[in-house]
């Protein structure tokens, strides 16, 4: 058993910039990489994709990230974990394959599944959300569970380098690791709180590193564009060190280490994942260097008796307009477009949305402030349940051109179909991960 | 004051809930965070943009505060209307607060 591991995370979304993970494999030198790459929503896509073609539905990037990381995962001897294989792990595995054998490599892919749900999940349980039976939020198109690190275990156990799952609670895909490596056992909740906590800081990438931070006034960060993804050397205890690569931009310090511990937790007291229900705040935070934060504490109690099922279903088509306008009066002008375009489109589009960009669009409120603003963009936005019917809002602000105020120039217009998520729970006993190995 | 002046913040959505986090730059700066800055009086300032109960959690290792948001995101990332469906830009909403 190690008494030390170094993890690094190379992405933290599907469309996450590439290199960052090139220079982790390359200088960090780790023992293991993660990509996460997997929202809320991209496993609906996936599924979409997967449906037209059975050999696709796992990560667009995928190729591309494995042609360029391949070669240095086996020259460093690194293991890769990723969820990248969306909705369609075995595919993006054999894909893999392919890819080594084209460059000449022998490596063993692993590919976690059973996370499907989609045939066993009755369409009348309820959802979260709603409180109403899921198949009433609109067509069902994908039910994926979050897996917890059992799958996962099994793949490096069976030493496998190259480990590639669908849907699995992103803290899981670090956490891993830990457990295999340093023979922690999955009911001591402590430690798995403490992994979890660590695979939590993690799984942004460059949130820890100074993206999704910066603000030249506040907090000013070093050499954005080429923003370091983080690593943590973990200790057997589940302590670790948060750190980058040297001579990358951004910057590890406590406050980011902060933002991050805090994003998208919605009881700091019981952060749910598969592996355990960790408590956040008994975390502590130490900066120990430069780029250097050291993480202690952190703790857990049992594990969730059922997974949380995310259900993607056809919500509607989203229609949008937007025409722009500047100088004196360009806000009065904007206005005046508003109104001409709810009287026109109001009766047809009840949830129309008119947003006034460069003044209350994005916070949906500018908290009163009357300054006027130079520029104004207006933006129109409605939702109808085919693609015909939306186009008209763009139609409509277009025709502003020649039938609205004074000076609007710039119209875009756009026709979206918008895939909705709904959340269920499902027992643990109804689903077994599953892997598959494959080598080149 | 505004809190930008004294304090940091992330946003981050989870379905139709938006949660804060509200950091001192200067630790010593936290418990006259905790008693200016509560639940009620974030309700307040953010009332155009959280219909639902904002439940306040306090971080005293960390000296961080996080904001729980119900019902704030138009509907939630998926299918709200809204230009930044996620609410990713709201932690500056938050600063605006005076204290």
């Amino acid at each position: 058993m190690k008494q030390k591991i170094r993890i690094g995370c190379g992405a933290g979304f599907s469309g996450d910039r590439l290199e960052p993970a090139i220079v982790l494999a390359e200088k960090g030198n780790l023992d293991y990489l993660i990509l996460e790459c997997l929202a809320e929503r991209t496993i609906a896509l996936a599924q979409k994709r997967r449906l037209q073609d059975p050999t696709k539905g796992y990560d667009p990037l995928l190729e591309r990230r494995i042609e360029s990381l391949l070669p240095l995962l086996i020259k460093n001897n690194i293991r890769l974990i990723t969820n990248m294989g969306a909705a369609n792990p075995v595919a993006g595995a054999k894909k893999i394959i392919e890819i080594a054998r084209k460059q000449g490599v022998i490596v063993s892919v692993a590919a976690v599944y059973g996370d499907d749900v989609f045939t066993h999940l009755s369409p009348d349980t309820e959802a979260i959300e709603t409180g109403k039976p899921l198949q009433q939020s609109g067509e069902l198109i994908s039910a994926n569970a979050y897996l917890g690190v059992e799958g996962i275990l099994s793949a490096l156990q069976a030493d496998a380098q190259i480990i590639i799952t669908g849907r699995v609670a992103d803290p899981s895909l670090f956490l891993a690791p830990m457990i295999h490596e340093f023979g922690w056992t999955n009911n001591d909740y402590d430690l798995m709180g403490k992994g979890t906590v660590i695979g939590h800081l993690l799984e942004c990438a460059g949130h820890i590193t100074g993206g999704y931070f910066a603000d030249p006034v506040k907090k000013p960060v070093a050499d954005m564009d080429k923003l370091g993804h983080p690593f943590a050397d973990v200790f057997e205890d589940g302590s670790a060190i948060i750190s980058k690569v040297e001579g990358t931009g951004g910057v590890v310090n406590l406050q980011t280490a902060k933002e991050q511990l805090l994003y998208e937790v919605i009881n700091p007291h019981e952060y749910y994942t598969p592996d355990v229900i960790a408590d956040f705040t008994t975390v502590f935070l130490k900066e120990t260097g430069e780029n250097q934060v050291l993480v202690t504490g952190g703790t857990g109690k049992t594990k969730p008796q059922t997974y949380k099922v995310s259900v993607g279903y056809k919500a509607f088509y989203l229609g949008e307009g937007e025409i722009a306008y500047a100088g004196a009066s360009a806000l009065a002008r904007a206005q005046l477009a508003g109104e001409i375009i709810e009287k026109r489109l109001k009766p047809q589009f009840p949830d129309l949305r008119i947003d006034y960009i460069g003044s209350n669009a994005i916070h949906r409120t500018n908290f009163g402030d009357t300054s006027t603003p130079y520029e104004i963009r207006l933006r129109v936005a409605g939702k109808a349940t085919n693609a015909a019917d939306v186009a008209i809002i763009g139609e409509e602000v277009e025709a502003l051109y020649t039938n609205g105020p004074a000076g609007g120039g710039g119209v875009r217009k756009y026709v979206n179909e918008v895939i909705g998520i709904v959340s269920t729970l499902i027992d643990r006993q109804n689903i077994q991960p599953q892997i598959q190995i494959f080598e080149s | 004051m505004k809190l930008y002046e004294i304090a940091h913040s992330r946003a981050g959505d989870k379905g139709n809930t938006l949660t804060l986090s509200l950091i001192p730059y200067d630790e010593s700066d936290y418990p006259m965070l905790c008693s200016a800055v509560t639940a009620d009086s974030v309700k307040q300032h953010l009332s155009a943009i959280v219909s639902g109960e904002i439940i306040r959690y306090e971080l005293p290792n960390i000296a961080s505060l996080l904001f729980v948001c119900q019902h704030a995101l138009l509907g939630g990332v998926t299918t709200s209307l809204a230009i930044d469906t996620h609410g990713k830009a709201l932690s500056y909403a938050l600063l605006e607060m005076e204290v």
